[in-house]
């Protein structure tokens, strides 16, 4: 009783416990064993008392329930203005009643709290910079997720996903021979192509160490490719660490705090290791999120920065393109026009807006902005975890809505959408809603229309 | 009873009043948490102030962010409503002959016939804001007595002064319920949501901060509100 086999208030840190979880198709056993969990009320009470502070105290006490968070929200938006979808009640009636009744609530109630906290938010934080007071939902739902977690109510792929970071120190089961040998393999899949290729695995010293996202070692290994070719072409002193290159937090998704310290440790232990001049990150918004923005907090820097530096793609290939590192074949920009998907955690929550239209302005001829755009932009629908939650699939194609007619009134046909989440949302509105776009990362785009300098061509047959 | 209200009771809602605002904003700050809100306050104090002064100025300018703009109508009743409350009874002709006869100074002060007629906007725009709760469903279903009553104690010291002032009825009766219900005003602000008087410069100041230093304020030309 209380406690399931599946599902429970413990975390997963070996491999027997996260393959029980993976074994039980879609989380049916889980979420039926969720049925029956208990609430551990002294514990909802002890985290409320050492972690909710005047800040968040103050969100909810002096919300002044005027609406003006309504319209901020495209949840709101495209779910036909369901009064239940405004923001300010989407906190009120979860993590407000949690406080309010002390944490005494029953199993029903956390199943809505988590069936709001993770289907009606993707914490993109939009609806805190259109309230008057800069009440940050999102940030309590960011919150609301640990308490939920903390309960053994989150999503069944989250719980694996925040196993995965315990275990592998990676969102996937990517092992660090996994990931040295992807980075030798496409170091020499491509050589014959740009001789001179490498992908240096841990390399002191460095300009650039440069991290990624599990899902390229382990499902699109070319992205790997990719960025050493432009880094190459660059001319970059760069490296991978051989552990501590993934980015990702799927803790972060799941309100497993301690999961997201044991992460981005293992990224900074790198840069300590190696001593790199700075660091890129892989096109990825929550990956740098974690890494570069809240990462520090949780490893408990108090300066709440990175070691070393740390840049998100795009402000490299800026870098690149405005030094002249990598250039451009006038002929072979971007003719048609073309719009660029700003992703929530590195423009609206990290200001990268500027090295995004710097990038576009050199490699489009015709480029369209969304409306309305940068840091008001509208998350993809698939953040905060959305894509990847089966149970919440029917609620995230409904979100889609928005950014699929953002991409319509645009009248473009291809989107530019440097961020793994916001990339696969995309192809899926794609899949869903058949409108006819193309979408893509960066760093196909820019090997396409780059201009390899002589030396680095590949001798003449 | 006169006496009673305009002299101990006064003397007690104001000093409740000045020390529970101080209060609410002592506790506020002693209550950030660096690792907790994840914002190193600390260690950017330029970044930070910078962040929480154009977070808080973009917000006191009507229409000055992508919000106010966007509810446009709202943004009128609020301004108004705000305004007619924060500034009528600071700058009233009455208010500073009182403060002159008693404490030998006064403020500046405004024509009768403009403190009046911003008191009647300003109890337009609360009669709007209370329609608006019960019109708009986005509105109604966050809207709760609490709040009712919140607007009820920050309406009725205009609502009997301006009765009193134009003796509409029984002038000693009004003018005791004035006196009465703008110190019920004074008490109520530390200790309700009415605590947003002091509380939005906080909050606000906050969030500031956190895109100042944490969310790209150091890195690109600053979140534009």
């Amino acid at each position: 009783m209380g406690e399931g086999t599946l599902c429970n208030k413990k975390t997963v840190n070996t491999k027997e416990e996260l393959q029980a979880l993976l074994n039980d198709k879609s989380g049916k056993l889980y979420y039926e064993e969720m049925k029956h969990l208990d609430i551990d009320h002294a514990k909802i009470q002890t985290a409320l008392k050492n972690t909710f502070k005047s800040r968040m105290k103050t969100w909810l006490e002096i919300c002044a329930h005027c609406g003006m968070c309504a319209d901020s929200c495209y949840l709101y938006t495209v779910n036909g203005k369901d009064p239940k979808q405004v923001p300010s009640y989407k906190i009120q009636s979860t993590l407000g009643e949690i406080v309010k009744r002390q944490g005494k609530v029953s199993n029903e109630f956390m199943h809505y709290c988590m069936d709001t906290a993770w289907s009606k938010c993707s914490c993109c934080n939009r609806c805190g910079t259109y309230c008057p007071f800069g009440i940050d939902m999102g940030i309590m739902f960011g919150y609301l997720r640990g308490l939920l977690y903390g309960q053994g109510f989150v999503p069944w792929e989250l719980k694996i996903g925040a196993g995965m970071h315990r275990i592998y120190r990676a969102q996937m089961d990517v092992t660090t021979e996994d990931w040295v040998e992807t980075c030798e393999w496409m170091a020499e899949e491509y050589e014959d192509d740009y001789p001179g290729l490498e992908i240096p695995v841990d390399k002191p010293n460095a300009d650039i160490m440069y991290t990624v996202n599990a899902r390229e070692p382990k499902h699109y290994p070319e992205d790997l490719a990719e960025a050493a070719i432009l880094f190459h072409m660059a001319g970059e002193n760069w490296t991978v660490p051989s552990e501590g290159w993934e980015e990702t937090s799927l803790a972060m998704f799941a309100g497993d705090w301690e999961a997201c310290k044991m992460q981005v440790e293992s990224v900074y232990d790198a840069m300590n290791r190696l001593k790199p001049k700075r660091m890129v990150v892989t096109e990825c918004g929550h990956a740098y999120r974690a890494t570069v923005i809240e990462g520090p907090y949780w490893a408990g820097i108090k300066s709440g920065q990175t070691p070393v530096p740390s840049f998100h793609y795009v402000e490299w290939v800026a870098e690149a393109l405005r030094e002249g590192k990598i250039k451009i074949d006038p002929a072979k920009k971007i003719k048609e026009p073309v719009t660029y998907q700003d992703s929530c955690n590195y423009i609206r929550n990290a200001g990268l807006k500027d090295a995004a239209r710097e990038i576009m302005s050199y490699i489009a001829e015709d480029f369209v902005e969304m409306k309305p755009c940068k840091e008001h932009n509208y998350c993809c629908g698939g953040g905060g975890g959305m894509n990847g939650i089966g149970r919440y699939r029917p609620e995230r194609n409904i979100g889609l809505k928005m950014k699929r007619d953002q991409i319509l009134e645009t009248g473009c046909k291809l989107v530019v959408a440097p961020c793994h989440n916001c990339w696969d949302a995309i192809r899926d509105l794609e899949e869903v809603y058949e409108i006819g776009i193309r979408w893509s990362f960066l760093k196909p785009l820019l090997i396409k229309m780059m201009i390899v300098p002589e030396h680095l061509k590949p001798p003449e047959e | 009873m006169y006496e009673f209200v305009t002299g101990p009771l006064a003397w007690i809602a104001f000093l409740i009043f000045f020390i529970g605002v101080i209060v609410r904003a002592v506790l506020y700050i002693k209550g950030l948490a660096w690792n907790l809100d994840r914002v190193a306050y600390r260690d950017f104090p330029a970044a930070g102030a910078k962040g929480a002064i154009r977070s808080i100025v973009a917000w006191l300018i009507p229409f000055g962010t992508y919000s106010w703009r966007q509810n446009a109508a709202f943004t009128v009743m609020v301004f108004v409503f705000h305004i007619g409350l924060l500034v009528t009874p600071v700058f009233l002709l009455a208010h500073n002959l009182i403060l002159k006869e008693r404490w030998g100074f006064s403020l500046p002060t405004l024509p009768e016939p403009v403190t009046d007629v911003m008191t009647i906007l300003m109890l337009l725009a609360a009669l709007l804001i209370l329609l608006r709760r019960f019109a708009l469903p986005e509105v109604r279903i966050l809207t709760t007595g609490y709040d009712l009553l919140v607007l009820a104690i920050a309406v009725a010291p205009f609502i009997t002064g301006l009765l009193a002032y134009h003796h509409i009825g029984n002038y000693q009766f009004w003018l005791i319920s004035h006196i009465l219900s703008g110190e019920v005003f004074l008490i109520a602000i530390p200790f309700t949501k009415l605590s947003h008087f002091v509380l939005f410069f906080m909050s606000r100041a906050q969030l500031g901060m956190d895109f100042g230093i944490k969310r790209g304020g150091m890195k690109g030309r600053g979140m534009v509100w």
